[in-house]
């Protein structure tokens, strides 16, 4: 969007789609003042080249980054739960999921909530059907790939000891159940968005929801066998490197692409993008380099995405020296929290998906009312620390109420936990009858 | 015969093999194993998840020889081997009962 907030689904323009003007009258009641705007192929191009480098983030970005991190026996496994959730994924949020996120239900308390089932299937999208400036279609694309990717990273708290029916069954449940609501409360005309709370690219929607959802996995499938004593040393770190890389050069379309529109606001999204993830990254290093006596790989790669995930809700709202700042804070304090705050409350966060992007993302979120720069952008005029709280608060009760009832439904489904055996001889030949050689 | 079986450092090989050569060894095998004796591991740090490695890499040399090139062979290897640091490696010298050429049929010590 021009020089505004990420769109909500109430600004679909109708063009010739007189139908689709039909199913949305009741959600245009909602205070939007501009004129229909007109297709704009220079954002339509950006988008639809956004939307591929978020789906690059998951696949292979973060199932690379993740796969170098495990041990070998079990990296065909954790390959396949981000593959297999992208596949999934895709085909939930065409049938439902875009609906509940971003449409627009007829009443107004509902959709305060969740945006309804006028939109399944992708009903009502025509060849005209516009999101601010670009086509429905690139649109729900876009938010398909953050939906994509959100549950992925939950991957991590797990990794090496969970089902793989029970990820399937836990994330298709989860995606419906907390990350769609969440979506709709945050960008999609719910009661978030509405009351000011501010949020990018997904610092809520994205990394503290799945951070949160981490941590309460990690803790009620409990601690991989042998942890603290047997040796569990990653694997092959190049694989995490090349992981590492592809996640920062896509998540320019992850921030950069969340302006929806191909304008000034989006290069600053990607300027404060790169000096927040350059600036984690070297802060990471620095302090494990201290602690340590030795700066690892692994540190600075970690210390980047820490610094990706925490300047995410903040990417289109502050200045380059906020950015910065929010790099620092990120790199240190995601650090503490993987390295020093994991080990002290003893839960087996395998990948750290709660001291990156639960960690991560609250630093991001708060952070973001605090150094929103009403000269970036003047939707962050009213950013206050207070407003971000309330939306980090809201999303962590909800996102740890939920998949807590959600995987115990799993639970009594299909089971959650592997076997002893199965742990032992590794996932890639137990679950999958596969192995690297 | 004899079989003698060397572990040494692995940055060792290439000297060995040479010395080895100079002494008339026409044939070796060679393989990476991990394994410590008094030299101790390392430890390797994973974001604050610290893991003690107690298996140093090493490689192993076996090469079958008849009696008397035994100890020709022993002192190749020991000297070429030897850093004076820990960890420098063992040799064992261990009895070949029987052994063939695969392509020729030739046995005993023919078959070296």
């Amino acid at each position: 969007m021009r020089n505004s907030y990420m769109t909500t689904a109430g600004r679909v323009t109708p063009g010739l789609g007189a139908l689709l003007f039909g199913l949305l009258a009741p959600g245009l009641a909602l205070a939007q003042s501009d004129a229909p705007l007109a297709p704009d192929s220079g954002d339509t191009a950006w988008m639809l080249t956004s939307t591929a480098l978020v789906l690059m983030m998951t696949i292979p970005g973060l199932g690379l980054f993740y796969a170098g991190m495990v041990r070998k026996k079990n990296v065909l496994d954790v390959c396949m739960q981000t593959f297999a959730i992208c596949a999934m994924v895709t085909v939930l949020w065409m049938i439902v999921a875009y609906s509940i996120a971003f449409g627009t239900a007829e009443s107004e308390s509902v959709n305060a909530y969740m945006g309804g089932f006028g939109k399944m299937f992708l009903a009502g999208i025509t060849n005209d059907s516009l999101v601010g400036t670009i086509p429905e279609w690139v649109f729900s694309m876009f938010q398909m790939t953050f939906a994509i990717i959100t549950p992925a990273l939950i991957v991590g708290a797990f990794a090496e000891r969970m089902k793989f029916s029970a990820v399937m069954l836990f994330m298709a449940l989860w995606l419906l159940v907390v990350y769609a609501p969440i979506a709709h409360w945050v960008w999609g005309g719910g009661f978030l968005q509405n009351a000011g709370v501010l949020d990018f690219a997904g610092g809520t929607v994205v990394h503290i929801n799945a951070g949160i959802a981490g941590l309460v996995l990690c803790i009620v499938l409990g601690p991989r066998k042998g942890y603290g004593t047997a040796n569990m040393a990653p694997h092959n770190l190049v694989l995490t490197y090349i992981g590492a890389s592809l996640l920062w050069v896509g998540w320019f379309g992850f921030n950069a692409g969340s302006e929806l529109a191909s304008d000034s606001l989006a290069g600053a999204a990607m300027m404060n993008t790169q000096v927040a993830t350059a600036a984690a990254a070297l802060a990471w290093m620095f302090a494990e380099w201290a602690v340590n006596g030795k700066p690892s790989a692994l540190g600075i790669l970690s210390g980047a995405v820490a610094g990706l995930v925490a300047v995410t809700p903040a990417s289109g709202f502050v200045n380059p020296t906020g950015a910065l700042i929010i790099g620092i804070v990120a790199g240190v304090g995601c650090y503490l929290a993987a390295a020093h705050l994991k080990k002290a409350l003893g839960y087996d966060d395998s990948l750290d998906v709660f001291g990156v992007h639960g960690v991560g993302g609250i630093i991001g979120a708060l952070l973001t009312g605090i150094l929103a720069d009403p000269a970036i952008n003047s939707a962050g005029a009213d950013a206050s620390l207070g407003l971000q709280a309330y939306g980090v608060i809201v999303t962590i009760i909800y996102t740890g109420v939920m998949s807590t009832i959600l995987i115990f439904i799993t639970k009594a489904i299909t089971g959650i936990r592997v076997s002893d055996p199965e742990e032992q001889e590794g996932l890639d030949l137990a679950l999958h009858g596969e192995a690297v050689q | 015969m004899k079989l003698i079986l060397a572990v040494i450092k692995p940055f060792k090989l290439d000297e060995v093999r040479e010395a080895l050569t100079a002494v008339g060894v026409q044939g070796l095998m060679v393989s990476e194993t991990k394994g410590y004796g008094r030299q101790s591991g390392h430890t390797e740090i994973y974001r604050g998840a610290e893991y003690v490695v107690n298996f140093v890499p090493k490689i192993r040399l076996e090469i079958v020889t008849t009696d008397d090139q035994v100890e020709k062979v022993v002192d190749a290897i020991a000297n070429t081997a030897r850093t004076g640091k820990i960890g420098d490696g063992k040799i064992f010298v261990l009895d070949v009962e029987q052994a063939h050429r695969v392509r020729t049929g030739e046995s005993g010590e023919d078959a070296l």
